[in-house]
């Protein structure tokens, strides 16, 4: 054994087998649900309480999917998280860069001061100023709409920990570039826009991908500003499917599964992006 | 900390001070600029309703009518809340139990996992995947697995000879097992950033103490842990303020049953608010998940602080 790392208490031989077979039995524990959920959602609905459990379902029945498809809006809470998610990523990147691009490089007044303000309301927890939110978007109309789920994100925490991630980024970025670009006569908004944004590319997907995700998970705001069914977000609309009573499981868990699985298929394809993206709500708060 | 572009310097001095100055404003003014969608977001959708919602916490805030300032019995009535306690005790439960489990089991995964063995890319990604999943499809999975009658757990149970008990319809079991499907939910994060240090301690370290014959326990504790204190201290306690916040899995598992056994804060506010109304009592109790959060990052904001400069 080739280890440059000893200080695992880790020996030869049986070691190994036992290594092997602890991190097998944690992953299974982990893959289990969704293991379990895909098989129940193939299963004819007299099946799924059969004892013993089947893991492998015996026929399979497509049509527990294809009557979610038809009888629930499912393609609306899709296109409503999706596109949410979208906008909420496209503002945040675009709002957050250009403000952490400000406070990185360019030295006007109140500058740290506003900046530590900024960071410091980030540990605000969402619960407070939803109720006031709630009155204020109400008052404006926006209550059981989209705006509130588009908006409040971009301005909100998940925003200014957006500028500090991005002026990070530009912090480390060597002066001499922008130094040359402004002696041409290039304007502030042309550096930002055609020299940094470019050079950001990698903080830029790190942010993305946390943002993004953040979005299409967020529980707490779609309940509170949505009501309307097909206003709803997936989290949301899954959540309602376990209230009505005498859960049709079969339907439950394949709604689950389309929920799920896009997002898994391109996390296989870009997992150091995703781990580094999700890794980084370890910084928030 | 403010330091301006350093422009090669012109030689003659009064046109350098006038060309600085138009420097400034044009910084002043271009720097405003761009924070402003930010900071005019900020102040109208966090500062004001963050006012707002302290002002509220102040009022009976009643459906109809006008408020009426009652000043600081909102809080008072928070004391004497009976239900009140028994959210706080939920969850601080539920913290005491999710954080230790969480930080054990994401540190001694990190341990196996930071090593370079064949293979090891799948169990990291299998540990991982739940932490990019919805958490209410997790809590929903979970819910279905923990069912009474045939829940896939009480099967299996049951395939030993085991009656199964009623899990999330019990009062005494409901919570620990919102608790281990919370920790398995995100262990992994825990997990990836425990890796991400470990494998910043310098291996010259390990050969040096092999060398003074250390053993392994002993390399673990004097070098090992001392070396990720920082990374475990915030992450213990970005977690601690995490679970201060659970929400979704108790809305989707217990709705805060059975007996009230699984209500936490946020969920007792969320219930007051938008299930009852009384958006002054809410907003009360919502300061005071403020202050209990605003402790917490207060000490790690103190933690790494102290030991980002310790670092370099």
């Amino acid at each position: 054994m080739k280890s440059k790392r000893p200080a695992l208490p880790i020996g030869k031989g049986i070691g190994i087998g036992f290594y092997y077979a602890v991190l097998a039995a944690v992953s299974l524990l982990m893959l289990v649900p969704f293991l379990w959920m895909l098989s129940t959602s193939l299963k004819e609905p007299a099946k799924i309480f059969v004892f013993p459990p089947e893991f492998f379902p015996s026929s399979i029945r497509i049509e527990n999917y294809t009557e979610v498809l038809e009888n629930t809006p499912f393609h609306l809470f899709y296109w409503n998280s999706l596109y949410i998610a979208v906008l909420v990523t496209i503002g945040t990147i675009f709002f957050a860069s250009l403000a952490g691009y400000a406070f990185a490089r360019i030295p006007f007044k109140g500058r740290n001061l506003v900046f530590l303000i900024l960071l410091s309301t980030m540990m605000i927890p969402n619960e407070v100023t939803s109720i006031p939110m709630f009155l204020f978007m109400r008052m404006l109309g926006f209550i059981n709409t989209h705006v509130p789920l588009i908006v409040l994100p971009i301005f909100g925490a998940g925003g200014i920990f957006g500028i500090f991630v991005m002026r990070q980024f530009f912090l480390a970025i060597p002066k001499e570039l922008e130094e040359a670009a402004m002696i041409d006569g290039c304007s502030r908004w042309r550096i930002y826009w055609s020299i940094m944004l470019p050079l950001a590319r990698p903080a830029i997907a790190t942010l993305t991908i946390f943002t993004f995700l953040t979005s299409w998970n967020d529980f707490y705001d779609p309940l509170i500003f949505l009501n309307d069914r097909e206003l709803m977000t997936l989290p949301l609309a899954l959540s309602l499917f376990t209230d009505e009573a005498g859960t049709a499981w079969h339907h439950l868990m394949s709604a689950s599964v389309m929920a799920t699985l896009p997002l898994l298929i391109v996390f296989f394809f870009a997992q150091k992006q995703f781990i580094e993206g999700v890794s980084m709500t370890g910084m928030k708060d | 900390m403010d330091s301006n572009l350093n422009l090669p310097l012109a030689p003659q001095k009064g046109k350098t001070k006038a060309k600085a100055n138009r420097m400034n404003r044009e910084a002043n003014f271009t720097g405003w600029l761009f924070i402003s969608p930010m900071v005019l977001g900020f102040v109208l959708l966090l500062l004001g309703p963050l006012l707002m919602a302290f002002y509220m916490s102040l009022t009976d805030w009643p459906v109809l009518g006008e408020a009426h300032f009652i000043g600081l019995d909102n809080y008072r009535t928070i004391f004497q809340d009976r239900e009140f306690w028994l959210v706080i005790g939920n969850t601080f439960t539920f913290a005491a139990g999710l954080v230790p489990l969480n930080i054990v089991l994401a540190l001694g995964l990190a341990l196996l996992l930071a090593k370079k063995m064949p293979g090891i890319g799948i169990f990291r990604t299998a540990i991982f995947v739940p932490v990019m999943t919805s958490l209410i499809v997790w809590a929903i999975v979970w819910k279905y697995m923990f069912a009474t009658d045939s829940g896939f757990i009480n099967q299996i149970l049951q395939l030993f000879g085991v009656t199964g008990p009623s899990w999330l319809y019990d009062p005494q079991l409901a919570m620990p097992v919102v608790i281990v499907t919370s920790v398995l939910k995100n262990v992994g994060l825990n997990m990836v950033l425990f890796i991400a240090a470990l494998q910043q301690v310098p291996t010259h370290l390990y050969e040096a103490a092999r060398m003074d014959g250390a053993g392994r326990t002993r390399q673990f504790f004097q070098i090992t842990i001392p070396m990720i204190t920082p990374t475990l201290f915030l992450t213990t306690l970005l977690t601690i303020i995490g679970s201060l916040k659970v929400f979704g899995q108790i809305y989707v598992m217990t709705q805060g049953g059975p007996d009230n056994s699984t209500k936490v804060l946020v969920y007792y506010i969320w219930e007051k608010a938008f299930k009852n109304f009384e958006f002054g009592y809410a907003s009360a109790l919502a300061f005071v998940l403020f202050f209990i959060i605003m402790v917490f990052t207060l000490l790690q904001w103190q933690f790494r602080k102290r030991w980002v400069f310790h670092e370099e």
